[in-house]
């Protein structure tokens, strides 16, 4: 076997080794680097920039703990944006297990605006079927959420009693990490033309830019890098921006492994001719 | 009847909840909303059936001792633990997400580390793939991969570092001045035309595809001609 063979079959641990203090090294020396911001997250941040104080947000929490790392700073970055424009809101969600994610989320943002719950936030729970959801909420949101999630009936929270359909929604944020974000498009948008903006992860993005494209969304942010151009547009340092160091080492690392395996593959199969 | 009283009640209930989504005034609007809550329900109780089928399913499993029996038994223990916890937790703290309850300690410390593991594995199959399996063995291959390395760059703040460098190295050469380039973000640029471009038109095709398709089969369903869910032919 010679050298270009031997490169081409490396021990995987090897290459695991290598990621391992790819992803590790950035997030211990803390380096941070410039983030452009990308149109679609522009255009997200100023839908929720150019509402008038005491304007009603929901968000969407349709991910799990697998997903945390890209759309929890994106959910803390929005939150953070929200209120410091003292937006009200109301957080729902899709996804059973991630929806203490969002109240880990709401308390910490909370906390940090001098935010009060029922009276600049509520959070409503999970409740199963979601297309039904969607579509039910366009009529009344009380026949399906009476209560929050402790079992608060809604109109006892002061802004939750302006609130019943879609009209009193300004916008709704989905975080999605799976199709739930299609849902939302197909029946709170396209139905009755709710505002929306959609956070996901960076292998569901592409799924969504058909709806960014035909304006069926207000934007998108997508990944990773989505969540740390939206914490540079807030102007606050996050998980995401610390994050793309080690997100650009990686991908600068995985193409100089497709490189050279590449190389290896080319070398080996002239030689073999 | 046995076998047509289905086929009649997804006949009506299909036809109704089209009527009511093209006509939403009373009395149709409130028939659909009265539909959606009872889809609600309906979804609510198909969890507790796919609980009971769970538990059924790796209890025989243990009593019987088949392969792998021992993880059935760590998956009923998480499962029991859990709903404990979720459940004590609703009745000494009135919700199982109160911050700092036996529930929420359980999530916190056991399932986000474990989902995050799970997921946080991926890039180590992915780059050791990419290094033994990404070959630019056909045109298709070629293309893919040149695609994938041009958004890798273009989505991290890498391509525009490394941008720079190349139209500095460029710079070093007598008479060349490309200072003005460097803002450019070149590898962005073409990232960001490849999502917009190619990839959103093809994903656009297998949207439509899907969509016809999801038609076509609710269709066959309303009209008896799919009948795979009764379990008959």
């Amino acid at each position: 076997m010679n050298f270009w063979q031997r490169l081409g079959a490396l021990d995987r641990r090897i290459i695991y080794t290598v990621v391992g203090l790819a992803v590790a090294l950035p997030l211990l020396l803390k380096i941070i680097m410039p983030i452009r911001v990308s149109e679609p997250v522009l255009n997200a941040y100023k839908t929720i920039d150019e509402l008038p104080a005491g304007s009603v947000v929901m968000i969407s929490i349709d991910y799990d703990a697998a997903s945390e790392p890209e759309l929890q700073p994106m959910l803390i970055a929005v939150l953070r944006h929200c209120f410091k424009k003292d937006l009200k809101v109301i957080l729902t969600g899709h996804w059973a297990l991630g929806l203490p994610l969002g109240e880990m989320a709401l308390n910490k943002v909370a906390a940090e605006y001098n935010k009060k719950y029922g009276v600049d936030y509520v959070n409503l729970g999970y409740r199963p079927g979601y297309s039904a959801l969607m579509v039910g909420i366009g009529r009344e949101i009380r026949d399906f959420f009476a209560t929050d999630y402790r079992g608060v009936p809604l109109d006892s929270f002061p802004f939750m009693r302006t609130v019943h359909n879609y009209n009193q929604i300004a916008v709704l944020v989905g975080f999605e990490a799976g199709a739930t974000g299609d849902a939302w498009v197909q029946f709170a948008g396209a139905r009755f033309g709710q505002k929306i903006i959609l956070g996901a992860t960076g292998v569901v993005a592409p799924d969504l830019y058909p709806y960014l494209q035909a304006r069926q969304i207000c934007g998108l942010i997508s990944g990773l890098q989505g969540a740390a151009e939206y914490e540079t547009l807030v102007k606050s340092i996050g998980t995401a921006t610390l994050g793309m160091p080690t997100q650009s080492i990686l991908h600068g690392l995985i193409i100089l492994f497709i490189i050279i395996g590449n190389i290896s593959y080319f070398i080996t199969r002239r030689r073999k001719k | 009847m046995r076998n047509q009283l289905p086929l009649i009640i997804v006949f009506a209930t299909g036809l109704l909840v089209i009527v009511t989504f093209f006509i939403p005034h009373e009395p149709f609007g409130s028939l659909e909303q009265r539909f959606l809550v009872w889809y609600s329900i309906v979804a609510g109780f198909t969890m507790l059936l796919g609980l009971d089928s769970l538990v059924r399913y790796h209890l025989i499993k243990i009593r019987d001792r088949r392969s792998g029996w021992g993880y059935s038994l760590v998956l009923l223990s998480g499962l029991f633990v859990t709903l404990i916890l979720g459940f004590y937790s609703w009745a000494r703290y009135q919700s199982p997400f109160k911050l700092g309850s036996p529930f929420m300690y359980l999530y916190s410390y056991v399932i986000i580390p474990l989902q995050a593991t799970m997921f946080a594995l991926l890039a180590f199959f992915i780059a050791s793939a990419a290094y033994r399996a990404f070959r630019a063995r056909t045109t298709a291959a070629t293309l893919l991969l040149v695609s994938a390395v041009l958004v890798m760059l273009g989505r991290v703040p890498l391509g525009g570092w490394l941008w720079q460098k190349i139209v500095s190295l460029i710079d070093l050469l007598p008479g060349t001045n490309l200072s003005g380039l460097k803002g450019l973000e070149v590898f962005a640029r073409i990232s960001d035309w490849i999502m917009d471009v190619p990839q959103t038109a093809a994903k656009r095709g297998i949207y439509i595809g899907i969509v016809l398709g999801g038609i076509a089969m609710s269709l066959r369903i309303i009209l008896g001609i799919e009948r795979s869910y009764t379990s008959g032919s």
